[in-house]
């Protein structure tokens, strides 16, 4: 349904889009992903004939968005970061709008904008104007608005920014349920979003494309060198260091770090050699030494570690969570091109 | 055909709703209507004062009345203009609302088109209190109505040009003050262009007294419609709607 071949968008003073390649089958949803100023939006705005690219080549539902574009319009539905509402027009009004500057006939535009706002939980709101609604609102009318003329493709730019969490869900359930139909391009910065909702992902930083692949797959990459976490009663050990001393010798573990020495309590990161399981033979020797084993959980790594990974923004950690994990060796390098 | 419509009508529906409609035909209303009682009381008043004198003197409607009134409106109409055509595009950048008309299957042109003719559309609206104005000289006198009609068609010819002008600027930025302060610079500067005309007959100054705007309005208020007056607004609205084209796509490139 898209594809995209070499694309760049050059600026006088920057590379916005360097050289990115990727294809997008019909009726998936791939999520966009990538830090802010990755060149996320300038890639959906090249998509959507908003600019041409610089060098490169991109073809949407078969026709080229620089030589065809007027084609390439008719099959895309888009939402921009910012919704593109007319804070003076109301809602029922505004879409019909859209409807007709959509090429859409005449007689089909009332039913179809009445459906519209159903689907889009919007029908509340119809006679009231866009510049009285809340943001989950005109979010919603954006993406009632780029829904409207049933297109192939929509290309979402950060449809959940700005909401609240309950709106969040609300729009993910709307997005999941507009595939099939559609073919969806979302861009985000949120990886549970990626997790949620879409079946691909395509990760870019600085311009240029890091991974694209199934979700699964990244996940399957990521869970390879997976550790353990091993938290054990702090009464009755005699101190933190027999504990370590005592799981290194399980066969199997390679590595073990104490991670928190409480009064109570103590944390240890325990980190397997490939292929193996130590996990019972793990709880077995600190039961056997008389300890209490409060908890032994592995820990796979989520989407976000490959992704601070790939991106290469370890530093900037959103979460001091994502940082206790151990850094994924080789977890990914087979499938970032 | 249809998405000029389209767009056309959205721009008018914008208008309407917010104040800028409202505030400009207040304005209109009040400026034309002093304009049209001053220029009607002094008529009226000379007329006395031949029929006093016992001398017959002159007396022309359309002369004395309506040309006058035509060339006082044209001045209004420049200062009006640039509050016209200010948002149509700038809003649109700043609202983020251009997104939406670029990535929908509709031409540049049917933009322009659209666009500009809802701002012609709105200059009509505030020219129809003028007409209201002129149909008390209809129903307590006998004016020619023909210069009459050719007037209007000047003056909208007239805005019709600046309109096209101030469509390009508003382009250029994304802030409607700033755009309605340039389109009311180069509305002034095209209107004192012919006060060039004290500094002699040279070629240079006759080629300036042609570029100015409202020179041109002279000959259709006495109800001549002359073929170079038709040509320099046609050809004016002609560039100002060429250069918005141009500034349309080349926003895309630097985008």
């Amino acid at each position: 349904m898209i594809q995209v071949e070499g694309l760049s968008k050059r600026y006088a003073h920057h590379v916005a889009v360097n050289d990115i390649s990727f294809s997008v089958e019909k009726g998936d949803i791939v999520g966009f992903l990538g830090p802010n100023g990755a060149g996320k939006t300038t890639t959906m705005r090249i998509l959507t004939c908003f600019m041409p690219p610089t060098s490169g080549k991109a073809t949407v539902a078969g026709f080229d968005v620089f030589e065809q574009s007027f084609e390439v319009k008719k099959h895309i539905g888009y939402l921009p970061e910012a919704p593109p509402l007319y804070p003076e027009m109301n809602v029922q009004d505004y879409l019909s709008f859209v409807a007709r500057l959509k090429n859409m006939p005449g007689s089909e535009i009332k039913s179809r904008t009445e459906q519209v706002m159903e689907r889009c939980a919007v029908a509340d709101v119809k006679d009231k104007l866009i510049s009285k609604l809340s943001k989950g609102y005109r979010q919603r009318v954006g993406l009632a608005q780029a829904i409207i003329h049933n297109p192939d493709v929509l290309i979402l730019d950060e449809p959940t920014s700005g909401l609240d969490p309950k709106q969040i869900n609300e729009t993910r359930e709307l997005i999941k349920s507009l595939s099939g139909e559609h073919t969806i391009i979302l861009s985000t910065h949120i990886l549970p979003e990626v997790e949620a909702v879409c079946q691909k992902v395509i990760i870019i930083d600085k311009g240029k494309l890091v991974a694209t692949d199934s979700v699964e797959n990244l996940k399957a990459r990521g869970s390879v060198s997976s550790a353990i976490q091993v938290q054990v009663d702090a009464s009755g050990v005699a101190d933190a260091l027999a504990v370590r001393q005592r799981l290194e010798q399980v066969p199997g573990v390679s590595k073990v770090l104490e991670k928190v020495v409480a009064d109570n309590r103590f944390i240890y990161e325990v980190e397997s050699l490939q292929g193996q399981n130590p996990r019972p033979d793990v709880a077995r020797a600190i039961v056997n030494a008389g300890w209490n084993l409060l908890e032994l959980k592995s820990t796979t790594l989520t989407l976000e570690d490959i992704f601070l990974e790939l991106t290469g923004s370890h530093g900037e950690a959103p979460a001091a969570v994502i940082q206790e994990a151990p850094p994924p060796q080789d977890a990914i390098a087979g499938g970032a091109q | 055909m249809r998405n000029i419509w389209t767009i056309c009508r959205r721009e008018l529906y914008a208008y309407f709703v917010s104040p800028i409609a409202w505030v400009l035909l207040t304005i209109f209303a009040f400026l034309s209507g002093v304009f049209t009682y001053i220029i009607s009381a002094s008529f009226v008043r000379y007329s006395l004062e031949g029929q006093m004198s016992g001398q017959s003197m002159p007396m022309n409607v359309n002369e004395q009345v309506i040309a006058p009134l035509f060339s006082n409106i044209a001045v209004v109409g420049l200062f009006l203009i640039p509050l016209i055509s200010m948002r149509l595009f700038a809003e649109e950048k700043r609202q983020g609302t251009i997104e939406l008309l670029v990535t929908s299957p509709v031409h540049d042109l049917e933009i322009i088109l659209g666009k500009w003719l809802a701002s012609v559309l709105m200059y009509c609206a505030l020219l129809a209190v003028l007409a209201a104005d002129y149909s008390f000289l209809f129903l307590y006198g006998n004016p020619d109505w023909k210069p009459v009609a050719t007037g209007f068609l000047g003056i909208v010819l007239q805005g019709a040009c600046l309109l096209a002008f101030g469509a390009f600027i508003s382009t250029l930025t994304r802030n409607q003050i700033v755009a309605g302060a340039i389109g009311f610079a180069l509305a002034l500067v095209l209107w004192i262009l012919n006060w060039t005309t004290s500094f002699g007959n040279s070629v240079a100054v006759q080629v300036l007294n042609y570029l100015s705007i409202v020179s041109h309005m002279d000959s259709f208020s006495k109800g001549v419609i002359d073929t170079k007056d038709l040509v320099y607004y046609v050809s004016m609205i002609f560039l100002g709607l060429f250069l918005t084209a141009r500034s349309l796509e080349s926003m895309r490139w630097r985008a």
